[in-house]
């Protein structure tokens, strides 16, 4: 069965440049605006969207997404109306990949099997659960491809060769390859770097890599785009939201065109950059 | 000669770090070859006996242990009932049992050769240890502290700040222990080359539990010979308060399987069981879930999102528990029970009027389930409860709810 997730990676690829995967916050900073903001995405450029489940305790996440978190959640989002949110997303588009990302903890508390019915059910296609590694694979991985959807693991630069391959095992769709160690919306990664690990873990799997953490607007996003199968930009995007709101922390007429406009910018970015299309 | 129960209660974790369903290791793959790192290390130290030596010769002449089993001879008339010892942890070194687990970690930090040390605390006691430790091995040390706790707990920030410590007020979430810990995770997950993170409680992910009990065990292996002894037998209940549940962990281990003796572990009731938010007790009002590396009971709403939990006692204001504590109240082999703000300050009032001892507010709520259990158990019944901390950093949180005094 192919899925939404690889249909779009071959696509992007055959076009010959990176695709842009783009992370917003359910929920943030209120149901509606965030429905709104999320469906814009695709036409500003977003090949495959991420959406945070929101949690009090994101603890591998910088301050912005920290903060994206508690807006969404005193805007009263929770685990179902994230699922919510991704159906009334697939009531405009049936094409672009949705993954949704964040803490064990509240799909746990769901019920997994249940969590992971839902899930497909409304259209997700795939999940990135950062406090689960693989040693932990029993919990929600296994389950959640026996239910069709693609499990996507981070690789680090801890990630050394022995790891990796314990990385790679049942990691579908693709891999998200964090290129510094440390939290969400921190440094800039050094690009040579990155390049070289890229090719590294390339070697070991088919899989199209994706590169997040750090990437800020267009020129950074080209930079990555050079190596990478994917570019994955958040807390720019967050940053950006949360510069839109007013002083009470509410949607202002700016915020929808403010994040778009972003994400348009960066795309931008990722397309300039030609690479080989598939072989 | 007591009963030896013919399956072990002390075997655990299994080798992925659980205890039946509870503890694990729910970590961000970046931290995963640190904690696997960490592990082999700790296996390798256990099993040397120069690494064993020197961490006794700490303990007798740095912490002063062994700690007192001092018998409360007032405690016990007003009580009534049981014969109440105290297993005096307030007198170590830094004012607590925190000391225990900080020197194992911090040797076995040396031995991994990381140079810079992090920490979390709440009450402060595990960043004073810490800061100590890293002052007498002169190495970098930087605690984690929530901003409510850095003003409820001033005189602990006072001596972490003389022992050369940094401390970072952390300002995201309640501003409590949960937070601490949130942000010295994120400092790990960014400085993973060097930086060594000292946890302060039998809780995280695997290996850190079982190797933080293993370090606070000696508190029951001390009490094991000394009541032997005083009085020529083991004892027949132990009791001791619990936020994360390291000093309880540390009395109750070695006697997980001496069927004779009942064990008791005391959480904070705050405002009370029943009051929404208004308590720290994990056990009594939480349900199963992952956070901070491991699963245990937590206080959560239905979604899954953690609640603030509250205690006068900033070290035990902590939504979770040890994952061994979980299973061990599953099982049933130990009776959990809770301590609300104004029975633990009766509790501590009561300790210093009658044995001239200023408990820590987190003791304070074992003496309080003392006063209660005791009255039940014949006089012939030996009691001993974990004094696990001295008052002095509460002086001024106590004398705010006394009416100033």
């Amino acid at each position: 069965m192919t899925t939404r997730i690889e249909t779009r990676f071959a696509k992007c690829q055959a076009e010959g440049r990176a695709a842009l995967v783009t992370f917003l916050m359910a929920g943030d900073p209120d149901p509606a605006t965030s429905l709104e903001l999320i469906s814009a995405l695709p036409k500003a450029g977003a090949d495959v969207i991420e959406i945070g489940m929101p949690f009090t305790d994101p603890m591998a996440d910088g301050p912005s997404i920290q903060a994206a978190g508690l807006r969404a959640l005193a805007a009263g989002m929770s685990l179902a109306k994230t699922l919510g949110l991704v159906r009334a997303f697939r009531k405009t588009d049936n094409e672009t990949p949705i993954v949704l990302m964040g803490y064990f903890n509240p799909i746990y508390v769901r019920g997994v099997d249940k969590f992971l019915a839902e899930a497909k059910e409304v259209g997700v296609d795939g999940l990135i659960v950062v406090d689960l590694p693989p040693e932990e694979d029993d919990e929600l991985c296994i389950p959640a491809l026996k239910a069709g959807l693609n499990f996507i693991r981070l690789a680090t630069p801890t990630t050394d060769e022995k790891r990796l391959p314990k990385v790679l095992t049942n990691t579908s769709g693709f891999l998200y390859y964090v290129s510094i160690t440390g939290i969400t919306g921190a440094a800039t990664p050094d690009y040579s770097k990155v390049a070289g690990a890229v090719a590294r873990i390339k070697k070991s799997t088919k899989l199209p890599v994706a590169v997040g953490f750090g990437v800020k607007n267009a020129q950074t996003a080209a930079s990555l785009a050079e190596s990478a199968d994917g570019v994955v930009v958040g807390s720019a995007l967050i940053d950006t939201l949360k510069n839109s709101l007013d002083e009470k922390g509410a949607a202002t007429a700016k915020t929808i065109a403010a994040v778009t406009a972003l994400v348009s910018d960066i795309a931008d970015g990722v397309r300039r950059v030609r690479k080989a299309a598939a072989e | 000669m007591s009963t030896q129960l013919q399956n072990s209660y002390r075997t655990g974790p299994d080798e992925r770090g659980h205890f039946g369903i509870f503890g694990g290791r729910f970590v961000a793959e970046t931290l995963m070859p640190l904690i696997l790192d960490l592990e082999k290390a700790y296996e390798v130290a256990k099993a040397d006996p120069a690494y064993q030596a020197e961490l006794d010769d700490l303990a007798k002449h740095y912490v002063g242990r062994p700690s007192p089993l001092y018998y409360a001879e007032r405690m016990t008339e007003k009580c009534g009932g049981a014969k109440i010892y105290f297993k005096r942890d307030e007198l170590n070194h830094t004012g607590a049992h925190k000391i225990n687990n900080v020197l194992g970690q911090i040797l076995l930090a040396r031995r991994m050769g990381k140079k810079r040390i992090i920490a979390e605390t709440g009450a402060g006691q595990h960043g004073v240890a810490t800061a100590t430790a890293c002052a007498k091995y002169g190495l970098e040390c930087v605690v984690y502290m929530g901003a409510v706790d850095v003003e409820r707990q001033k005189p602990n920030v006072f001596r972490m700040k003389m022992l050369g410590a940094k401390i970072v007020p952390v300002q995201s979430g309640a501003r409590t222990l949960k937070d601490a810990m949130n942000e010295a995770l994120r400092d790990w997950v960014t400085n993973v080359a060097d930086t060594f993170y000292c946890i302060g409680t039998a809780a995280g992910p695997h290996p850190y539990p079982a190797m933080v009990r293993d370090f606070q065990s000696i508190i029951g292996k001390e009490v094991r010979w000394q009541m032997e002894e005083a009085e020529g037998r083991l004892p027949d209940s132990l009791v001791a308060c619990i936020g994360g549940g390291s000093n309880a962990i540390g009395l109750f281990h070695p006697f997980l399987d001496d069927k004779s003796v009942e064990i008791y572990g005391v959480e904070a009731a705050g405002h009370g069981l029943s009051v929404p938010d208004g308590h720290a007790a994990s056990l009594a009002g939480g349900k199963p879930g992952v956070l901070h590396g491991n699963r245990t009971y937590l206080l959560m709403n239905d979604d899954g999102q953690i609640n603030e939990g509250h205690s006068i006692s900033a070290g035990l204001d902590y939504p979770g528990i040890g994952p061994e504590h979980a299973w061990l109240r599953d099982i049933g082999r130990v009776t959990y029970t809770s301590a609300t703000d104004k029975e633990a300050l009766d509790a501590l009032q009561l300790c210093c009027q009658l044995e001239g001892i200023i408990p820590a507010l987190e003791p304070a709520h074992a003496l309080a389930y003392v006063t209660k259990l005791a009255p039940t158990k014949p006089k012939d019944h030996l009691m001993v409860i974990n004094v696990c901390g001295r008052g002095d950093k509460d002086i001024f949180t106590v004398a705010e709810h006394l009416g100033g005094m």
